[in-house]
Formats: C-alpha cells, sequence, structure tokens
C-alpha cells in the first residue's frame, strides 16, 4: 500500500479515495478528488491555479529546495527487512518532519518580514490624506490633534422639566 | 445411399400460369420507365435487357423441371422399371424431350432477336423486336402445355410412391390375389393396407418396416398375380413382376391351401412355376395360409404332391454351403393370418434366411477384408515354453520406487492444512520460508505509513549518518537565527490614531457601498435636479447632522438656507417686483392660492408628512396641469389592465407556460365536426 500524490494540488491520496486515470500513452494521473480530477479534466495548468502546490513552489510562496526533501525518494528496489533499520527509520521520519517544518515556518516568516512596516506606513499615509472625511479641515485648524469631534444632541428642556414633575 | 424421394420434385406450372408467371416476373424486375427522347442506345439497352431476362427465366423454370425429373437410365432397374410400368417410359422421355426443345428454342429466339435489337433504329421498332421475341417465346411454350400437364400428373403421382429402399433388407410377399398377403403384412408391421373379400383389393405396392434382431425388414406387399401369360398382364400386376424381378429380397409366396381365395391349389402351384423364374438367388419361402380353415395335413393327394413340388423347388434356392438338413422347416411354412398361428415363425424364418444369404454374400465381396479385423483378433501361437515379459529398464523402475516412497514421506502444505483445522480455519504463514538476517524478523510487521508518509520511501542504510548530518546543519542555522534575529516593534500608531483611522475606514467603506447601490440602479433610475426633490431628502436638518458629524457648528449655515427658501420668498416675481417697484406690490401677494396654503401649512408643521393626492402636479413630474396628468395616469392603468389580466409581468413577458395544453387539443365534440383547433 502506498501514498500517492495527487497530480494536481499534490496533498497525498489515502487509500480508498480519488481517481486514477490512465491515458492511452500509459501515463497515470492520480487525484484525490473530483474538483482536481475536473480542473484536470478542463486542461488547467496546475501551476497556474492559485492553490495548488505546484503553484505556490513555482511562485516562491511554498519553500522548494531543502535537504529535508532528499530523504523521501522512491526506491524502485526494496531492501531486505532489517528490524533495526526499520526502527532507526520510523524515528528519523518524526525528526525529519520536524525539521522541515520548522524550516517551512522560517520561510514563512522571512516572506512576510516587511508587512508590519509597510502596513504603518499606508496607515500613516491615509490618516494624513483623508481625515477631511470625519473632521472639517476648519476645526483641524483650531485643534490638530487627531481626537474625533462629538455630536451634539439637543434635548429639549420642556420634556426635562416634565420628567422632574413625574419623579416627584 | 441415394434415397428415393419423388416428393421433392417442384410443382411443374401449366402452360398459361408459366407464362404469366415469367411476364409478370420481367415486368417487375426490369426498369419500366422509357422515353423516347433517350440516347438510342439507352433504349436498346432498354428492351434488350427485357428480352435477356425473360429468356433467362424460361431457361431457368424448363431446367429445373429436367433436372429434376429422374432419369429412368440413371436409377435403379427397379424405379426404372415400376416407372415405365406406371407411366410409359417413351412417353414420359418424349415429354421431357418436348420440355428441352422449349428451352433451346427459347434459347435461340432470344439470340436473334437481340441481335436485331442490336440495330433498331427508334423506341417503336425496338419496342415491337421485344414484343415479337416475347410473343415467340410464349408461343412455344403454349405448344408444349399438354407435355407440362402431363409432367405434372405424373409428378404427383410420384410423390405418391412408397419410398422402397432397393439395397436393404427387403421381404416380399407374392401370391395369387385374396390369398391373405395384405393380412400378413398387417400382422407384422404397422402399416394399414386395406383387406377386403374381393380380388385385386391392393393395387399397388405397400411398404411395411419390422424388426429382427436388431435389424429393420422392409417388407413389402405386393398386389395378386394371376396365371397369364406374361404380356397380357395388366399395370398392376407388372408392379409386382418389376418388383419380384429387381428387388433382391426374401420372397414369401402365399399359398392358400383352403381353396377360399376362389382358386384352387393346382392353380396357385401353375403360377408358382410359370413365375420360378424371378426366384433365382433368392431365399424362398412357401407359406400356407389359411390353415384355421384347412389344415395342411388334411389336403388331397395330389394338392399335397403339388406342394411337395414347390417345396423341392424352394429348396433348390436353399443357399449350398449352410445348406443343412434341418433348413428344411424353413422352407414350407404354415399359418393363419386370422388366429395368428406361426405368422411370426414365418417372418422369424423369412428374415433368418435373408439375413444368412446377405452375409455370405458379404463375405464372399472384396470389401470384406476390411472389416474382417472386426470379427476376429488373432493371437500368436506360442512356439514354446519361454516367458517373455516387456523390458523396463532398471533406472526407471528405481526412479518409480523412489517416487512413490517420497509422495508418502513429504509433508505439503495441504497436509499441514488440514492438520490445523481445514481451509477456513487455518491460514497459512507465507513468512515461513523468509530469508533474513535474523530469524527471529520474520513474523515482524513493518507500518507501510507514518504521519502521511510511506516508510519504504525512507529506507536506506545511510539513514542515521545523513540523520546526524541533517542534525548538524539544523543547529547551526538556529545559531545564526539567533545573531540575526532584528526588533520589530517600532512605530506603532497610538489609540486615537487607530480610532481615527478606524472611523475613516468605515466612512470610506460606506461611500463605496453607497455609490455602488446608485451605480447598479442608476439606468433605470432618472436623474431629476435636486430641486425637484420629491422626497424632501434635502432639508437642512441634515445638512446639519451632517456638519456637526465632522465638527463644525451648523447653525450659521442653517439660518441661511432657510432664510433663502422658496417657501419663505416667492419664486421668480421676487426679482421683478424689487425693479417695478410699488405697482407690483399687488401681485406679489397672490402667488398661487394652493401654492401658499401649502407654503403656510408647511411653515407651520413642517414635522408632520402628508401624502399628497395623486393628480397634484410636482414639479419634477414633466405634467403641464393636473388635468393632463390625470389622463395620463387613466391612459397607463388602461394598458397595465390588459396585461395583468394575462398574468403577464410586464410588457415583453411572452411566456407561454404550456405550449400544447391537453385540454385544447384533445376531445371530441358533442356536436358539429373537429376540423380546427
Amino acid at each position: 500500500m502506498r501514498l500517492e500524490k495527487c497530480w494536481f494540488c499534490s496533498s497525498t491520496i489515502y487509500p480508498g479515495h480519488g481517481i486514477q486515470f490512465v491515458r492511452n500513452d500509459a501515463k497515470i494521473f492520480r487525484f484525490c478528488r473530483s474538483k482536481c480530477h475536473k480542473n484536470f479534466k478542463m486542461k488547467r495548468n496546475p501551476r497556474k491555479v492559485k492553490w495548488t502546490k505546484a503553484y505556490r513552489r513555482l511562485h516562491g510562496k511554498d519553500m522548494t529546495q531543502d535537504s529535508t526533501f532528499e530523504f523521501e525518494r522512491k526506491r524502485n528496489r526494496p531492501e531486505r527487512y532489517d528490524r533495526n533499520l526499520a526502527e532507526t527509520t520510523l524515528k528519523a521520519i518524526k525528526k525529519i518532519t520536524k525539521v522541515r517544518v520548522e524550516r517551512e515556518a522560517k520561510h514563512h516568516a522571512l516572506r512576510m518580514k516587511g508587512k508590519k512596516a509597510k502596513e504603518h506606513k499606508e496607515a500613516v499615509k491615509e490618516l494624513e490624506q483623508s481625515i477631511h472625511l470625519v473632521k472639517a479641515p476648519a476645526v483641524l485648524q483650531q485643534d490638530p490633534s487627531l481626537t474625533l469631534p462629538k455630536m451634539l444632541v439637543k434635548v429639549s428642556q420642556k420634556q426635562v422639566e416634565e420628567n422632574n414633575v413625574m419623579e416627584e | 445411399m441415394v434415397q428415393y424421394n419423388f416428393k421433392k420434385i417442384t410443382v411443374v406450372p401449366n402452360g398459361k400460369d408459366l407464362i404469366d408467371i415469367i411476364l409478370s416476373r420481367t415486368q417487375r424486375q426490369t426498369p419500366t420507365v422509357v422515353h423516347k427522347g433517350y440516347a438510342i442506345s439507352r433504349l436498346r439497352q432498354f428492351y434488350m435487357r427485357k428480352v435477356k431476362y425473360t429468356q433467362q427465366n424460361f431457361h431457368e423454370k424448363l431446367s429445373a423441371i429436367i433436372d429434376e425429373f429422374p432419369r429412368l437410365d440413371d436409377i435403379h432397374p427397379f424405379y426404372g422399371d415400376l416407372l415405365h410400368v406406371l407411366y410409359n417410359k417413351d412417353h414420359y422421355k418424349l415429354a421431357l424431350g418436348q420440355v428441352n426443345t422449349a428451352r433451346n428454342l427459347i434459347s435461340k429466339i432470344a439470340k436473334d432477336y437481340v441481335k436485331l435489337l442490336k440495330y433498331g433504329d427508334s423506341l417503336y421498332r425496338c419496342k415491337s423486336l421485344k414484343v415479337a421475341a416475347l410473343g415467340r417465346m410464349c408461343t412455344v411454350i403454349k405448344r408444349i402445355s399438354p407435355s407440362l400437364a402431363y409432367l405434372e400428373q405424373i409428378r404427383q403421382h410420384m410423390a405418391r410412391l412408397p419410398s422402397i429402399d432397393p439395397n436393404t433388407r427387403t421381404i416380399l410377399i407374392c401370391g395369387y390375389p385374396n390369398v391373405g398377403k395384405s393380412s400378413f403384412i398387417n400382422k407384422i408391421t404397422r402399416a394399414d393396407v386395406d383387406v377386403q373379400p374381393y380380388a385385386f383389393t391392393t393395387k399397388s405396392l405397400f411398404v411395411g418396416h419390422t424388426d429382427y434382431k436388431y435389424l429393420r425388414y422392409q417388407v413389402i406387399d405386393t398386389p395378386g398375380i394371376l396365371d397369364r401369360p406374361f404380356e397380357d398382364r395388366n399395370i398392376i400386376e407388372m408392379c409386382s413382376i418389376t418388383a419380384l424381378a429387381h428387388l433382391r429380397a426374401a420372397i414369401l409366396f402365399f399359398l392358400d391351401i383352403s381353396g377360399s381365395c376362389g382358386y384352387s391349389i393346382a392353380q396357385q402351384a401353375a403360377l408358382f412355376h410359370s413365375i420360378k423364374s424371378l426366384f433365382m438367388n433368392k431365399p424362398l419361402i412357401v407359406v400356407c395360409n389359411k390353415t384355421d380353415l384347412q389344415p395342411l395335413e388334411g389336403i388331397s393327394e395330389e394338392d399335397m404332391k403339388l406342394v411337395m413340388e414347390m417345396k423341392a423347388e424352394a429348396m433348390k434356392t436353399v443357399m449350398g454351403q449352410g445348406g443343412e438338413p434341418a433348413n428344411e422347416e424353413a422352407v414350407l411354412v404354415t399359418m393363419s393370418t386370422l388366429t395368428e398361428d406361426g405368422v411370426i415363425a414365418v417372418k422369424n424364418a423369412a428374415c433368418e434366411r435373408l439375413l444368412d444369404q446377405r452375409v455370405e454374400i458379404k463375405m464372399k465381396s472384396k470389401k470384406i477384408n476390411d472389416c474382417l479385423n472386426r470379427f476376429h483378433v488373432a493371437m500368436p501361437k506360442p512356439r514354446d515354453q519361454k516367458e517373455r515379459p516387456p523390458c523396463i529398464p532398471q533406472a526407471v523402475l528405481e526412479a518409480r520406487a523412489k517416487e512413490a516412497a517420497e509422495k508418502e514421506r513429504r509433508k505439503t502444505e495441504k497436509d499441514l492444512e488440514n492438520e490445523n483445522g481445514g481451509a477456513g480455519v487455518y491460514s497459512a504463514s507465507l513468512k515461513k520460508h523468509y530469508i533474513l538476517a535474523n530469524d527471529e524478523w520474520k513474523e515482524d510487521i513493518m507500518p507501510e505509513i507514518l504521519d502521511g508518509h510511506n516508510v519504504a520511501d525512507f529506507i536506506d542504510p545511510d539513514i542515521l549518518l545523513r540523520l546526524e548530518e541533517l542534525e548538524r546543519e539544523e543547529g547551526l542555522r538556529q545559531a545564526e537565527e539567533e545573531d540575526d534575529d532584528f526588533e520589530m516593534d517600532g512605530e506603532e500608531l497610538n489609540a486615537e490614531e487607530k480610532e481615527a483611522l478606524a472611523e475613516i475606514r468605515k466612512k470610506k467603506s460606506l461611500l463605496i457601498q453607497q455609490h455602488r447601490i446608485k451605480k447598479s440602479t442608476a439606468e433605470s433610475r432618472s436623474i431629476v435636479p435636486r430641486k425637484f426633490d420629491k422626497n424632501n431628502e434635502f432639508t437642512s436638518e441634515r445638512m446639519g447632522r451632517q456638519l456637526a458629524a465632522l465638527g463644525l457648528d451648523p447653525s450659521l449655515a442653517i439660518n441661511r438656507a432657510r432664510s433663502r427658501s422658496l417657501s419663505r420668498k416667492g419664486r421668480k416675481r421676487e426679482r421683478s417686483s424689487d425693479n417695478h417697484g410699488d405697482a407690483m406690490d399687488v401681485d406679489m401677494d397672490t402667488p398661487s392660492k394652493k401654492l401658499r396654503a401649502r407654503s403656510r401649512s408647511l411653515s407651520l408643521s413642517r414635522s408632520r408628512s402628508r401624502s399628497r393626492p395623486p393628480s397634484e402636479v410636482t414639479p419634477g413630474d414633466g405634467f403641464k396641469d393636473s388635468a393632463q396628468k390625470v389622463k395620463a395616469i387613466k391612459i397607463a392603468k388602461k394598458s397595465v389592465k390588459k396585461r395583468n389580466k394575462d398574468a403577464r409581468k410586464g410588457e415583453a413577458d411572452r411566456v407561454i407556460p404550456s405550449l400544447k395544453p391537453k385540454h385544447l387539443f384533445s376531445g371530441k365534440r358533442s356536436i358539429g365536426k373537429t376540423q380546427r383547433r
């Protein structure tokens, strides 16, 4: 039993899921779900479809080259079973995945590094330019701080007096 | 073996019918349309085709007749003679000859006329040639129609002839009329021949079948034969004579001992002697019938002598080699068909004699050598006492012995399975024969999948080394990271600024939403200038609120707006009145009454909203006065009424919910016609 990768979105296909398509030239296409299958039938290029791994790798959103990827390689010749080797392999898999996950997080952080500064700059600019939407320039001249003007609500005097009378 | 079955001959049509069939077929199967404007070659071809086609059909039909009727010389002489006796060979041959001639004549006619047609120069000429050709062919047929009728009769009769196989085992029954031949055949076979007291009840040959020693025998009943010279015999007698002459059969000559057939034994004996030449080489049995009326022993001396003479004759026909005195019994037998006494004995005797004779003949013929081996298996005679068993080499014997031993000793998987509970209970351990570094590992189950990865992809003898390398790298990288860590706090907005920003963004999104709504309804909404504001959206309170939200004091603006409003001042008159002075004072005070009244009510009670009457014209409407508006409203309503009745959504709604409603397209009228719906 093997876990395969979806041809379109590169997610793993667990047993009992998905469709395999064999073309006349004997190339096998595996799909994890009908979404990928239908996209394939529409002849869409996964490198252009935003949510696929192929796109993300191509456009640098996800980590592409790393030594942790070297560990996982499809081997065509099975090795003779060795219990010690199997043990070490199982433990190694865990460590490798941990390392890989860390590295991917690093990559993402690196990618997102300049975001805060940029947002800040934009906010400052917007405040400066569009303050007139909430505070009239005349008021701004008198009171240069950014406190918003309060709206005065007029309450009629007669009603207030009536209420007082009622309370008493 | 050809079965003489004359039932398969096709029906011979009579002359007229044949002509009709062929001509109508020609008409149907060849093209019929031709015009005189066609090319001459086409015309010629058209008519030649018809002539040829007719000739071919005639040829086919006549050939069929000629081929299917048997040629008397080619069939078994028995049938040849039989047919000759019944139908007269010459007459038969003549009829067939005439058919043949007709066929040739028709071919010649067709050939001649086709040659002539090649030079026909007009439609009319070609057509006449064709007519002439067909006509002549039909005349030929008409001339042979008596032959065709005769052949048809023959065919019908032939179909009813009994199917006698001349080569198989046959028993022939002959004798004077009324001696009991038909009764006999009725007794031993399933044939149902007429038995009557008068002579010549049986007028033709009848066949029955009987079994003896698992073999089937044909029994042929013949009409009675009278003692007459050969030339005087009639057709019926000739049938039996033919049968006697040609069929190689056992012959049962029936003798009526009692004389109740109307003929004495002397007469019957005379007959016997006259036809004994026909009994050459055939096993003969003299059967004395009707012994219930007169037993054999009770006949007179002369009669007995005659009978013995007949017996002696019969003895001569017994086979030379196999002839034993015991067969004397089988030559003269008595029986009575009425009491069924001796009937079976007769049949057995006849069958036995016939069988012996046929076997003898077969043994002498050349064909026996082919099947001789089926009778006899030759065993060599031992010449001395020495035993000679088959020779098997020693090595083979040893190998055989070893195999047998091994089979007993080795325990197979199947045996193991059976020991441990059979097929459903025991499951074989497939890992038993694994070759591993350590035998303890044989029954290990290794996981194939871990956390979404295939374990088999990671297996590598060097995996430990590589893992160490990886960890080293990781350590290095983490160390570097700590050095590089920089601070990212820096500029941040304070609470006030954040609030302001949020407000700004909210305001902006509201604006965008409103714009979008306006944009989507812009096409169906008319753009009316603000001064014709029907719904009183643009009030000074609104303005005041918006200004206050921005932080400005609206009171000045509101006052100014109110002082300049229409309700306080007049309209255009205001300006002119200033110029003209007092003379126009009067006019100023009289703007339209309604307007004045309205404005007064407005200024007094601004907060209360009031609905207007429908005929009132507001400035943005586009009507001259209320009368025009009322009329416009009326016309609009009128146009809508019809559509509403048809349940249409609007002007452009042309939907037909069901194109062919059943109730409009079905049903009969109770009175009148349903020609249109």
